[in-house]
């Protein structure tokens, strides 16, 4: 808001209202703060500010082959649900696009369903499912389940990119000779590719974090962080977690970071 | 080139619709260009949520014995437990609702009246959480409130109270932990939709004479409550369907819709009820929104898309 647009309302006569906000961001912001800090303890206790400082929580997550094994599974399964889902999602968004196609609002709709949908229900639905082929277990099953889950932000990235580029540019090339592909490699993809790839980092962290699906449809040698960390939680409150809570969040910082500064070269 | 083909052989035609084949023809392969760009998207969702949605809703229909049957669906009105459930679901969304509209309000409110520059560090509070794991959260909000955790360890020490408060594995702890989660949800479209308010209406008014309050209350308040309303029917719906907070933070006392569903199937391995407790989720979730959208004429799922 630039200053001829300010209403004639002092930052003074503001006060309350900064103070309120204020408080609602430390409500949203202090939980991860806290965790970071506890996973830095060196005491079993859960005490705040702790007394002692080690890197003991680190060392037991990053020691535990368990723990090692869950996060390799996790991340495999969300590099392939990233890939995957951005070429689908891409693809997807162009046609979409294009709006020539009847039903596009039909077709929005089934591609975003997954949002909508209570998840319990994708959960229960896919293990349901994946128990008749014998997917349940599986990264290939883990991989198309997050694909689904995914599948809407990069559409929906991908589509907002494609809204402020200019079509006309892609339909000059193919007049003047350029292929489909070859058009929309060229002129069209240079254009929008830093939607395409903030696309990737939310379907890679989408895939990441994702909890409910998993408990499902993952187990054994497939096990995800995601899910040991959920099993763990319903015993005790291992103070291992919160070590591999601040490395959950600082890969949201890196990956949200990636994706605005992509965003912006837009 | 097929133009020049369909020209020659509709030489006999009035010069508009000469080249009307070939044109069609032309859009019929780009569509169905574009179709073939659709299909495996459509495909894979099709095979992952529907085919398996329908074969519970299917499923449903049938008791225990294999014949058909509404015993899945009369089960919710007899058993006092899915009653309970039900209550229990709907408190805890109305609940969590409410304290994110209380919460999320001034927030959007703030965040709309900033400088951009402000607006933009301050949104980063809200993006983050967002974006950071369900579980992560959860599990710091146990950390937070449980019977030895911070909140009651400050209090004690501080001599405020000398038992500690039973704040979470109870209806307390889900309701925190889910606002937490369910906040980012509401203010999000609140922002955006306070951001498009033109601040000429609101100018306008105080140069006729009203207080800021009242501009507030007569010009702003108004115009906000269409993103207030996407932002309340998506965190509703979404509370209704959640699983992670209630299932660790409710100390198996809090039995919510999607736990229910959760222990049906798996630890009763009873797909007819579990699949039937899914449809009446999914079909409450699917009317709030269609109501909303019919009311409204807007999607509520506006707030994945901007960021």
């Amino acid at each position: 808001m630039s200053m001829e647009n300010a209403l004639p309302i002092s930052h003074r006569q503001r006060l309350w209202l900064y103070a309120l906000g204020g408080l609602v961001m430390l409500f949203l912001i202090a939980p991860s703060v806290i965790i970071v800090i506890m996973s830095f303890s060196g005491s079993t206790l859960l005490q705040f500010p702790p007394q002692e400082w080690s890197l003991r929580w680190y060392e037991s997550y990053f020691g535990s082959v368990e723990w090692r094994d869950a996060t390799i599974v996790s991340v495999k399964v969300a590099v392939m649900t990233a890939i995957v889902a951005t070429l689908l999602g891409t693809a997807a968004a162009y046609a979409i696009n294009a709006r020539t196609l009847r039903l596009t609002g039909a077709i929005n709709a089934l591609l975003t369903a997954s949002l909508i949908i209570p998840v319990i229900l994708i959960g229960i639905g896919t293990f349901f499912l994946y128990a008749r082929i014998g997917l349940n277990n599986t990264l290939t099953g883990l991989v198309i389940a997050h694909t689904v889950q995914a599948l809407p932000l990069v559409v929906l990235t991908v589509l907002s990119g494609l809204r402020s580029y200019d079509m006309n540019q892609e339909k000059v090339a193919r007049s003047l000779g350029a292929g489909r592909f070859s058009a929309f490699f060229q002129v069209t993809m240079p254009q929008i590719r830093f939607s395409i790839v903030s696309g990737a980092l939310f379907a890679f962290i989408t895939s990441f974090d994702e909890v409910v699906v998993s408990l499902f449809i993952s187990g054994g040698e497939t096990t995800t962080l995601t899910r040991r960390m959920f099993n763990a939680l319903r015993d005790q409150i291992d103070p291992t977690i919160a070590a591999i809570s601040t490395c959950l969040i600082v890969l949201s910082i890196v990956l949200l970071s990636a994706a605005q500064l992509f965003g912006r070269g837009r | 080139m097929s133009l020049a083909s369909a020209s020659l052989s509709h030489a006999g035609r009035p010069d508009g619709a000469l080249n009307a084949d070939a044109l069609r023809a032309d859009a019929r392969r780009e569509s169905r260009g574009l179709l073939a760009l659709l299909s495996p998207g459509l495909l894979l969702v099709f095979a992952v949520i529907i085919v398996p949605i329908g074969w519970l809703f299917w499923l449903s229909l049938f008791d225990e014995a294999g014949q058909l049957s509404a015993a899945n669906y009369a089960r919710f009105f007899e058993q006092a437990s899915y009653i309970k459930t039900f209550v229990t679901t709907f408190k805890v969304a109305f609940v969590v609702t409410g304290a994110c509209v209380l919460l999320g309000y001034p927030l959007a409110y703030m965040l709309s009246q900033l400088p951009r520059r402000a607006a933009g560090v301050c949104l980063i509070f809200v993006i983050l959480p967002f974006w950071t794991s369900v579980l992560v959260r959860t599990y710091a909000w146990l950390v937070i409130l449980q019977r030895k955790g911070l909140v009651n360890t400050w209090l004690i020490d501080l001599g405020v109270i000398g038992q500690p408060l039973p704040l979470a594995n109870n209806f307390a702890g889900v309701v925190i932990g889910m606002t937490h989660i369910m906040l980012p949800f509401l203010v999000l479209p609140l922002y955006a939709s306070m951001k498009s308010i033109d601040t000429d209406c609101l100018r306008a008014g105080m140069n006729l004479g009203a207080s800021p309050a009242a501009t507030f209350r007569q010009i702003f308040l108004p115009l906000s409550l269409p993103g207030l309303a996407s932002g309340v029917v998506i965190v509703f719906v979404l509370c209704l369907g959640f699983f992670v907070t209630p299932a660790l933070m409710g100390g198996g006392k809090v039995i919510m819709w999607a736990m229910r569903m959760e222990q049906t199937t798996s630890l009763y391995s009873n797909w007819g009820a579990g699949a039937a407790l899914g449809v009446v989720l999914l079909g409450v979730t699917l009317a709030l929104l269609g109501l909303f959208q019919w009311l409204l004429g807007a999607r509520a799922t506006g707030v994945w898309s901007q960021r």
